[in-house]
C-alpha cells in the first residue's frame, strides 16, 4: 500500500443540447430582460490596438449540412501576443481587448461571425514562436463534449510553416483544414465534424 | 474581465483529460451524435499558453436577480411556478482547491418541462414568469448557489418514447480554457437517470453519480424552498516547480 494521491475526477462532460441559446446567449433566443447583453458579443472598442478582422464560417455535419444550433467561443492573443488572463506572466495584454468572443450559428444559414483584431505570435513552451492562431470550441446537440480546435490565417504562411503545432500534424493534408482563407479583411473558417475534410480536432 | 482573486495566479498546464470518464464522440444510442463526431483520432497535445490562460469574469457582469430564476424574468410582484429549490455547491478542481471567479452559466426547461425556445415545440404550456437562464460567479473559497424552480422532465424525438430526465445544463468556465466544461445536473433519485440515452453516453456509473445531485435537508430553507448540493469538478493542473526554465534558455 501507498499513501493515497487524494485526487478528485474531473466532472463528466454532456452535451449542450439544442437550446444551449437559452443559457448563454438568451438575448439570441427572444429571452430578454434578464441580461442586458449576451456574454461575449463584442471583442474590440475605438480604442483596441490591431489589424481589425471578421472571422467567419460554419459548422458542417457527416453530410456537409451546417450545424443550426451549434455555439462557438474563441479565445486568441491581442495584437502584441498576450492574453487578456490571469496566467499572462509576460506582460499586460491590451485593456481593450477582450480576447474572448461567444457566438452561436445562424438559425437559418448556420453562419458564426466575430468582429476582432488579428492576434500577435506567443511562444510555444520551448520559446519557438507559434504562428497567430486563435482558439476555437465548438458544443452543440450531438456534441458530447466540447472540441477544441485551432484557426490559423492563409496569410502568415511562413509563421504557419514554423508552426511548431502545425509541425506536429503526421498527415500533411491535414493542414489544411486548421488555415482560414482571407478575402480583403474576412476571413473563412469552416468546421468540418466528419468525412473527408475532417477538421484536426485537439486533445488539450 | 477582472481578476478577483490576491493569490498568485497558477500557470502550470492542465492534468490530461481522462476520456474515458468522459462521454466518448460517437455514442449511436443518442441518435445525433452519429453524424457530429469526429471519425479521426484527436491530437494530443500539452497546453500551450493558448490554453493554460483563459478568460476571467468580474462580479461585476452581474444583475441583482442573475441567481435568481424564481425572479429574474417574472413580473414584478410574481414568480415562477413549481418546486422552489436552491442549487449550491462548490467548484474545485482534481486537486480538490477551490477555483474561485468561476464563471457558472445555468439553463433549464420550467416546471412541466419546457423550454422558451422557439424551436420548442413541446405541448406543455410555457410559464409566463419563467426564462429559464441565470449565472453566478464563485466566491474565493469557490462556493456559489442559486434559486430556481425544479425543472420537469420533458420527452425528445430520439427512441420513440425517450424522455430526458430532470435536469438544468451548466456551463463552466475555470482558470484556463483547457477548463471549458458544460454538462447536466441530474436530480438525485431520479429515476429517469438510468433510461436517458444522453446520461449514457457516459459509460462509468461513478461519473454519472457525480452529475446526480443530492437533496440536502441541512441547507433546506422551512416553509420556503428545498436544497440540493452539487459539487463540480474541473480539471487540476500541474504544478510549475520545475518549469520555469528550459533547458538551453
Amino acid at each position: 500500500m501507498s499513501q493515497s494521491l487524494n485526487r478528485l475526477k474531473e466532472s463528466a462532460s454532456q452535451t449542450a443540447g439544442p437550446y444551449v441559446h437559452i443559457g448563454l446567449t438568451p438575448n439570441f433566443a427572444e429571452i430578454t430582460g434578464v441580461y442586458s447583453e449576451d456574454l461575449g458579443t463584442r471583442m474590440v472598442n475605438d480604442k483596441t490596438k490591431g489589424e481589425r478582422i471578421t472571422v467567419k464560417g460554419r459548422v458542417l455535419d457527416g453530410t456537409g449540412t451546417p450545424l443550426r444550433d451549434a455555439l462557438i467561443e474563441i479565445w486568441q492573443a491581442d495584437a502584441d501576443g498576450l492574453y487578456n488572463s490571469p496566467s499572462e506572466m509576460r506582460g499586460t495584454a491590451d485593456p481593450n481587448f477582450t480576447g474572448w468572443g461567444r457566438c452561436p450559428t445562424d438559425m437559418d444559414t448556420g453562419e458564426f461571425r466575430f468582429e476582432t483584431i488579428k492576434p500577435g505570435r506567443l511562444p510555444f513552451k520551448d520559446g519557438r514562436p507559434m504562428a497567430p492562431h486563435i482558439t476555437f470550441w465548438v458544443v452543440a446537440r450531438g456534441i458530447n463534449i466540447g472540441l477544441h480546435t485551432r484557426m490559423y490565417f492563409s496569410d502568415e504562411e511562413k509563421a504557419n510553416g514554423e508552426d511548431p503545432i502545425l509541425g506536429r500534424i503526421e498527415h500533411k493534408v491535414r493542414v489544411p483544414t486548421l488555415i482560414a482563407k482571407r478575402d480583403g479583411n474576412t476571413y473563412t473558417f469552416d468546421i468540418h465534424l466528419q468525412g473527408e475534410n475532417e477538421t484536426v480536432f485537439f486533445d488539450i | 474581465m477582472s481578476s478577483i482573486s490576491n493569490l498568485k495566479p497558477e500557470t502550470g498546464a492542465f492534468f490530461q483529460r481522462d476520456r474515458e470518464w468522459h462521454p466518448a464522440a460517437f455514442t449511436p444510442g443518442y441518435k445525433t451524435s452519429v453524424l457530429r463526431s469526429p471519425q479521426k483520432a484527436l491530437l494530443s497535445l500539452d497546453n500551450t499558453l493558448s490554453e493554460i490562460t483563459g478568460p476571467v469574469f468580474g462580479h461585476n457582469i452581474l444583475g441583482e436577480l442573475d441567481a435568481d430564476l424564481i425572479h429574474n424574468f417574472a413580473k414584478p410582484g410574481e414568480s415562477a411556478i413549481g418546486p422552489r429549490i436552491i442549487v449550491y455547491g462548490r467548484v474545485v478542481d482534481e486537486r480538490g482547491k477551490g477555483v474561485s471567479g468561476a464563471l457558472l452559466e445555468f439553463w433549464q426547461a420550467n416546471a412541466g418541462g419546457r423550454y422558451r425556445h422557439k424551436k420548442e415545440g413541446y405541448l406543455a404550456a410555457l410559464d409566463p414568469n419563467f426564462g429559464g437562464c441565470g449565472r453566478a460567479i464563485t466566491d474565493e473559497e469557490g462556493n456559489y448557489a442559486f434559486r430556481t424552480i425544479q425543472p420537469g422532465p420533458y420527452p425528445w424525438p430520439n427512441g420513440v418514447n425517450d424522455w430526458r430526465p430532470a435536469h438544468i445544463h451548466f456551463s463552466v468556465f475555470g482558470h484556463g480554457f483547457a477548463q471549458r466544461l458544460i454538462t447536466q445536473m441530474y436530480f438525485e433519485g431520479d429515476p429517469m437517470i438510468w433510461q436517458c440515452p444522453i446520461v449514457k453516453t457516459i459509460n462509468d456509473p461513478a461519473a454519472i453519480n457525480g452529475l446526480t445531485a443530492a437533496l440536502d435537508r441541512e441547507a433546506t430553507i422551512p416553509m420556503d424552498s428545498r436544497a440540493y448540493k452539487f459539487d463540480i469538478v474541473l480539471r487540476g493542473r500541474r504544478s510549475t516547480m520545475f518549469e520555469n526554465r528550459m533547458e538551453g534558455n
